[in-house]
């Protein structure tokens, strides 16, 4: 894992090592050579690491207190906001919690699109990264679902029913999926069973994201790749650990303000109704970080494409390593994809927004304009771009800025070492 | 840096937009000075004790607050009744108890440690009582609408004829900012309807604040200590913000790269 | 010069740990304070006991806190023999007076103060009770006398409302 033999300076510290090398480990973390050109769009795996670890800890203790049952999730919610020493803190933490995960983790997603950093040798990093952001939408589903209020229900049926769409077994799998009739007590108990598996099952994925993170080490914005160690390096400790921690505070003080001022201004009024099967709400609309994908869902006419599209939008990110055939990462370099990226965050704000909005008139018409143009990008316009774009030359070396050779050989260079 | 910055706060507002979106659809709310809202806000004590007082006087009969208990009268943050005039509020309640040894059960007075008791034995009973429509629980109302306390405020005001051309049913009243206007509750609240103890003149403007004040703290029994460690947690968060920062100055000294 | 700047940053770096330890303590508190009694549960501290229908040598158990309260009508006999007991003879010496004010009633934990086993009516070597669990013996005074038990049964605070109830806590 290390670059250079580690050997502890106490006896003590060698023997244990010897049997189990953890202090070579904890060396290889605090030496780890990063690029030292990193922005602070870098820093929010950091912000990631500390957000799964808080909604692990709040979760934690919250369960303490939470009764999975129809009849007793809504007042035992109400208890732990009422009675439970600080229970109203650990919930507004953990409701809120989930909001500034998903922020953080659409900014990391988006830092990686703009560097180029889900290109080789950095595919696995990038697929298992898709497959923490699924599970993570997938425990914030049933952990909204677990207050027991309106939204929680309708949410839960809305989004179970999905799965009829499938031909043949569908219904099968929906009833399958409910433990009955209908969303009841036993669909409950196994989304909260669900709920609180999850979390690790993200927790050791993310061992592994960063383990695959640590052999080919960072990418950086300028997308080449650095000597390590060299004198585009630091260690990451000091270097990025006090970095890291700069950027989580200004991250936590934003946080605070939503936890104690506007705590429930990310939620919906109707969950504080307790579910009633007989009424829906007026408006069913998901937790804001799932909007863009319920807009496409939305825009297509029919249910089992509906999904389909639903389902594509998310995958087609698990592609994209290939989808994007420039041989070139950082979108610095690249001002056609640059542009491109940009009419992208766009879209997907677009489509967010318009997830909100009744699907109906002038909305569902610019969801499906959203939605075409998303496709159209992953599956068009990355893969022409790559091969017909006109990119600027690149320097030799993150520290020398002025360009070390001719836009060629540096393009050739970079070709060179992302084939090694 | 600024760059980031700027991004960000783009993105943020961005995806603040839809949120306000929500409440643009609707009428807009009577206004009104709460005395909880902002960085400091506090409940105004007198507001609360005159709320209950309008509650239990008026809404009780009907709205049940079943996640509230006797003693949170009493609390820190609340109406902050004293523990004697608490006790002696449970008391004036009859409290189904038991089973005794017998098996039966029973009626007591009720104790600090006791939850409101409700109007109706169940939902069913309720509705059956109110001509088909659930009086809704009260405890968490403010928070399961979308208005929140301005909402409630203007509903309890909002009640006028009928304009021409909408023919109501029975026991069906127009309410210019219920959602579609129609509401089973008739107007709950008249000019002088309680005799405030503490004699201010109970007007439906006075009154309709208070019981929302004291509905906002039925809602949110923790607000002002949130509001109070929110504070000091903000505040704590920007001076460790301000101290690493210059630590990491000092750090990234020793490189020539800038952070 | 230099030794200046050293000490100023020594500074700013200690200062921003000790800070920042601070926060981490702060944080620390709620998560952990959480699973102290809640307000609900710290309400419930009183409980009311009718014992108007209890006979002398019989005894009722009742739940307070989630815990067993013996309430014993004690016969003449019991406590002449609670009283007679010298306290030299005692693991735990106190006197009956002090245990049970009205010496007609006794009212205790019913929890055997080795490890939490509820003793059992009317056994054991002194007439009192007898913990199965590991063969502690209490007298009619819920004082232990042999076996690995510390110490006497507690007598918790409670109040004689009136002459029918007790209010225990």
């Amino acid at each position: 894992m290390s670059d250079h033999e580690y050997t502890p300076k106490s006896k003590a510290g060698k023997w244990f090592n010897d049997r189990l090398p953890l202090l070579t480990l904890a060396n290889h973390l605090t030496d780890y050579p990063t690029p030292k050109n990193l922005n602070y769009w870098w820093t929010f795996g950091g912000i990631l690491t500390f957000c799964l670890i808080t909604q692990i800890v709040t979760g934690l203790t919250l369960a303490m207190h939470y009764i999975a049952h129809a009849d007793m999730a809504f007042e035992s919610v109400e208890h732990i906001m009422r009675d439970v020493n600080y229970g109203w803190l650990i919930r507004y933490i953990h409701a809120n919690g989930a909001s500034m995960f998903f922020l953080a983790v659409y900014i990391h997603i988006f830092r990686s699109l703009f560097y180029g950093s889900y290109k080789a040798p950095r595919e696995i990093i990038w697929i298992i990264g898709i497959i923490i952001y699924l599970l993570m939408m997938a425990a914030a589903f049933m952990g909204y679902v677990l207050p027991w209020g309106q939204m929680s229900f309708w949410g839960a049926t809305v989004i179970t029913n999905l799965f009829s769409a499938i031909p043949l077994v569908g219904e099968g799998i929906v009833t399958w999926l409910w433990g009955g009739y209908s969303v009841d007590n036993p669909t409950l108990t196994r989304f909260f069973t669900l709920h609180y598996l999850i979390p690790f099952l993200i927790l050791g994925l993310v061992v592994l994201h960063i383990w695959a993170l640590h052999v080919p080490g960072n990418n950086n914005p300028v997308g080449i790749d650095v000597k390590k160690p060299s004198k585009d390096t630091v260690p990451f400790h000091p270097y990025i650990v006090i970095k890291d921690t700069f950027a989580l505070l200004m991250f936590m003080i934003v946080f605070a303000f939503f936890v104690f001022y506007t705590p429930n201004i990310l939620g919906h009024a109707d969950n504080y109704i307790e579910a009633d099967p007989l009424v829906t709400p007026a408006h069913i609309v998901p937790e804001w970080y799932l909007l863009p994908f319920y807009a496409i869902l939305r825009s297509v006419p029919d249910k089992l494409l509906g999904v389909i599209a639903m389902l594509s939008a998310i995958l087609i990110l698990a592609a994209l390593p290939w989808l994007d055939t420039s041989k070139i990462r950082s979108a610095v370099f690249r001002p056609l994809y640059k542009q491109f990226y940009w009419i992208l965050v766009a879209d997907v704000l677009i489509l967010g927004y318009v997830g909100a909005m009744p699907a109906e008139g002038l909305y569902l018409l610019v969801a499906r304009v959203a939605t075409a143009y998303y496709f159209l990008h992953f599956l068009v316009i990355l893969p022409v771009l790559g091969l017909k774009e006109k990119t600027l030359p690149i320097p030799l070396s993150i520290t020398e800025p002025i360009l070390g050779g001719t836009a060629n050989l540096a393009t050739a260079r970079n070709k060179e070492s992302s084939i090694k | 840096m600024k760059n980031f910055l700027r991004i960000l706060s783009l993105i943020i507002v961005f995806l603040a937009a839809p949120l306000s979106s929500y409440a643009a659809e609707k009428v807009e709310y009577l206004k009104t000075d709460w005395s909880f809202k902002g960085l400091f806000g506090k409940f105004d004590r007198g507001a609360l004790q005159r709320g209950y007082q309008v509650y239990t006087e008026v809404c009780a009969s009907c709205h049940s607050m079943k996640y509230l208990s006797y003693r949170n009268l009493a609390e820190k943050g609340g109406p902050e009744f004293t523990e004697q005039q608490a006790k002696a509020i449970a008391a004036s309640f009859d409290v189904t108890d038991g089973p005794n040894s017998d098996g039966e059960m029973f009626t007591r007075p009720g104790k600090l440690s006791d939850k409101f008791v409700m109007p109706y034995e169940n939902v069913k009973a309720a509705q059956a009582a109110n001509g088909g429509a659930y009086p809704p629980d009260m405890s968490v109302l403010v928070k399961a609408r979308g208005g929140g306390v301005d909402y409630i405020y203007s509903l309890l005001q909002g009640y006028e004829d009928p304009p021409a051309g909408i023919i109501l049913d029975e026991g069906v009243h127009y309410n210019k900012y219920m959602y579609g206007n129609k509401i089973k509750m008739s107007n709950p609240l008249s000019d002088g309807l309680v005799e405030y103890s503490d004699g201010t003149n109970a007007t439906v403007e006075q009154m309709s604040k208070d019981v929302t004040t004291f509905l906002m703290w039925t809602a949110e029994p923790h607000l002002e200590t949130r509001h109070q460690i929110g504070f000091k947690a903000i505040l704590y968060l920007i001076i460790l913000t301000i101290l690493v920062y210059f630590s990491m100055k000092r750090i990234w000294s020793r490189v020539e790269t800038k952070v | 010069m230099s030794e200046k700047k050293t000490n100023r940053r020594d500074f700013l770096f200690t200062a921003t740990y000790a800070v920042g330890a601070v926060g981490v303590g702060a944080t620390v508190w709620p998560m952990i304070d959480q699973m102290n009694p809640d307000a609900s549960v710290k309400a419930l501290a009183s409980t009311e006991v009718d014992v108007s229908s209890l006979t002398p040598g019989r005894t009722i158990t009742v739940l307070w806190r989630g815990k067993p309260v013996f309430i014993r009508r004690r016969t003449e006999d019991e406590i002449a023999d609670a009283r007679s007991v010298k306290l030299d003879d005692l693991k735990d010496p106190e006197k009956d007076e002090d245990r049970a004010k009205n010496p007609e009633w006794l009212v205790m934990l019913g929890v055997c103060t080795h490890l939490g086993c509820v003793p059992l009516n009317d056994k054991g070597d002194y007439n009192g009770w007898f913990c199965p669990c590991h063969g502690s013996h209490y007298d009619t005074s819920g004082r232990i006398r042999k076996g690995p038990a510390p110490t006497n049964m507690e007598v918790p605070k409670y109040e004689f409302v009136n002459a029918n109830t007790i209010k225990i806590g």
